[in-house]
């Protein structure tokens, strides 16, 4: 460092006055003491929580129940683990990202860098928003209603006299790409939008064409961003319960649909860390709670594991360099 | 606290017998190293290498640039200067045809690059032949290397590998004066370099695809004096294999850089022509005020 301040003022000279509480009007006070307040408070929440789970989860969670099928009792308090929600948790999310990325930007592209004409481009938007906005529990009905229809019986089991099941991996997971899609979309667009216009005018300058500036300029520049919101998406993926309840058919263990190895696997029901809680607390029916709260403790590390992910992503990302310009802005 | 090592100023020969620059595009490829070579000021200008003729852009109904006829020449450095807001950026952005991309803009006129009509050109091929360098620096976030190989690589299907452009890449840098502070750091971001560094970096990239016109908006406007230095030894010393036009606001540089100086007001080109011209002897009332400081 060229200069080094002195952290002291030199002698004799007077120290500049701070502001003080002292000063403060009796209401500026209060509201100060309220906000520090929430802020404490929710920390607090935030530790309770954690605590809580912690205790409870590792009071019951012993390593035997994670690679343990669930019991095929509809009661799980004598036997069984939860691999298979485990299993079901991953599946689903992988699914439902791998579903809902590239849809979600390749319509942040065609939102930011076309979008004529500007009318259908909000039109997107609006409709984007929308689902944002719908609550799972109704994707998960409408997505009951549309994956029984015939034509889209080849993505769970049809029963002899040719009712669709319309429920499977396959078909929780394409609704589940509708709650993680906007959380992409949104990240990809803003990134899109922070690039500053003479970045593309750049390449433009350069002979480049338009697709060719999307693919070699923009997407690299956005990679942060899209991973951003695909792990904030996949976060909400793990954590949903009513798709899963709905649509994965509720089965705790894996159920292999059809013969084609791989393929029988997402035709098939099964369950995830979500639903296995639902079905253990006393809520559901399988009278464990300890394994709930062993469950629940699991699906949290998983879920914070996630959020840390956004974290180092969001800090890599600005590592290229583009702090201190617009492009990193926001990050 | 990384403080950024001054790049190596070379001295500027302003005493050297001009070099008469060669009656013919240099081969794409070798041609002499051009850091020992004179800098070949007044010398006899090249083949015209663009020629503006009658050229008017609207922006809706505003005439930004009037019936403007020109000529751009290999070996010379054209200098634009004039008052802010009276054409210049857009008269320069209409040689490549990047003001079509600003909607509501609208061309007359024509302009040549050897002869042929701009608008027959493929625009990205186009663009490739008359390269751009920016008022702010504009590098692409990806690493210095990528930023000058990305304006190598054709539109292509198959992509060169690293180990074919690497050399182009060296060689653009160098030219751009910029190899040595950065050839232990190709892969970093070009991001992280300083405001002079970024600048000259892309003019590597501009001239990585041996164009035969470089254009300059201002192209030191925002850096400090030392990176201006530097940039315009470049200047002096690119001109021997291409026609520059750069956009000045700044008369000392103008003088400095330019061989040819055309002076914009209000759209109209005023006057044009060589720098002493101009700057000792000017023709019109209006240039003789502008280069005195009296407007502008
Ligand atoms: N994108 C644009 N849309 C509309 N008018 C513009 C645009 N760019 C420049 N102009 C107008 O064209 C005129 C010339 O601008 P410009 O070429 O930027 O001048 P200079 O570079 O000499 O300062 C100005 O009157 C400016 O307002
Ligand atoms: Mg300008």
């Amino acid at each position: 460092m060229a200069v080094t301040a002195s952290p002291r003022p030199a002698p004799g000279k007077q120290r500049p006055k701070r502001e003080s509480m002292a000063d403060w009007r009796w209401g500026d006070r209060i509201a100060y003491v309220l906000c520090w307040g929430a802020g404490l408070a929710l920390c607090a929440i935030a530790a309770l929580i954690m605590g809580y789970m912690a205790v409870r989860g590792l009071q019951y969670l012993k390593p035997s129940l994670l690679w343990s099928h669930p019991s095929g009792e509809v009661d799980q308090s004598d036997s069984g683990g939860f691999l298979d929600p485990i299993i079901g948790t991953i599946l689903l999310t992988i699914i439902g990202i791998a579903i809902a990325t590239p849809i979600a930007v390749a319509a942040a592209i065609w939102v930011v860098e076309y979008g004529r004409p500007s009318g259908l481009a909000r039109m997107v938007e609006s409709g984007i928003e929308v689902v944002a906005g719908t609550p799972d529990i109704v994707l998960a009905i409408f997505g009951l209603a549309l994956f029984q229809h015939g034509l889209l019986g080849w993505m769970s089991f049809t029963a002899e006299g040719g009712a669709v099941f319309g429920r499977s991996f396959l078909t929780a997971g394409a609704m589940m790409s509708l709650i993680a899609l906007p959380m992409v979309f949104g990240a990809t667009r803003e990134g899109l939008q922070s690039i500053p216009a003479h970045v593309r005018e750049a390449s433009y300058g350069l002979g480049k064409t338009k697709i060719a500036t999307i693919r070699r300029v923009l997407l690299p520049a956005v990679r942060p961003n899209v991973s951003t919101g695909a792990a904030l998406g996949m976060g909400r993926i793990a954590g949903d319960t009513a798709i899963v309840v709905i649509l994965l058919g509720a089965t705790l263990r894996l159920e292999k649909e059809g013969g084609v190895p791989g393929l029988d696997v997402l035709k098939g029901t099964g369950s995830t860390l979500t639903s296995y809680v639902y079905n253990n607390s006393p809520a559901g029916e399988g009278n464990a709670p300890e394994k709930a709260y062993a469950a629940a403790f699991v699906l949290l590390l998983l879920v914070v594991a996630l959020n840390f992910t956004v974290d180092l992503i969001a800090r890599r990302g600005a590592k290229t360099g583009l702090e201190g310009t617009r492009l990193g802005a926001g990050r | 606290m990384i403080t950024e090592q001054p790049p190596p100023i070379r001295k500027i020969l302003v005493d050297a017998p001009p070099t008469v620059a060669p009656g013919i595009a240099p081969p794409a490829g070798g041609h002499a190293a051009t850091s020992g070579a004179a800098h070949h000021r007044r010398g006899e200008a090249g083949p015209e290498r663009m020629t503006l003729q009658g050229l008017s852009v609207f922006y809706g109904e505003n005439e930004a640039v009037k019936q403007v006829s020109l000529s751009i020449r290999l070996g010379e450095v054209l200098a634009l200067i004039g008052p802010s807001g009276c054409g210049k950026t857009t008269l320069l952005r209409t040689l490549n045809r990047l003001t079509e991309l600003t909607a509501g803009a609208q061309r007359g006129g024509t302009i040549l690059l050897d002869g042929t009509d701009v608008d027959a050109l493929e625009v990205t091929a186009l663009r490739r032949r008359v390269a751009m360098v920016f008022q702010q620096p504009n590098p692409f976030p990806m690493s210095i290397f990528d930023n000058v190989a990305y304006a190598l690589r054709e539109q292509s299907r198959k992509r060169p590998g690293r180990s074919v452009l690497a050399p182009l890449v060296e060689d653009a840098l160098r030219r751009a004066g910029l190899w040595d502070e950065v050839k232990d750091k190709l892969d970093a971001p070009a991001l992280r370099l300083s405001g002079g560094q970024q600048q000259r970096l892309c003019i590597a990239r501009a001239i990585a695809t041996r164009p035969e016109v470089l254009l300059m908006d201002e192209p030191c406007s925002a850096l400090d004096p030392r990176s201006t230095a530097v940039i315009e030894q470049l200047i002096g010393e690119l001109r021997s294999d291409l026609a520059i036009v750069i956009v000045t606001h700044n008369m000392q540089q103008a003088r400095r850089v330019g061989d040819k100086v055309a002076f914009m007001y209000l759209g109209d080109l005023v006057e044009y022509g060589p720098a002493e011209q101009i700057f000792d002897a000017p023709q019109a009332q209006r240039t003789r005020d502008y280069v005195r400081g009296v407007f502008g």
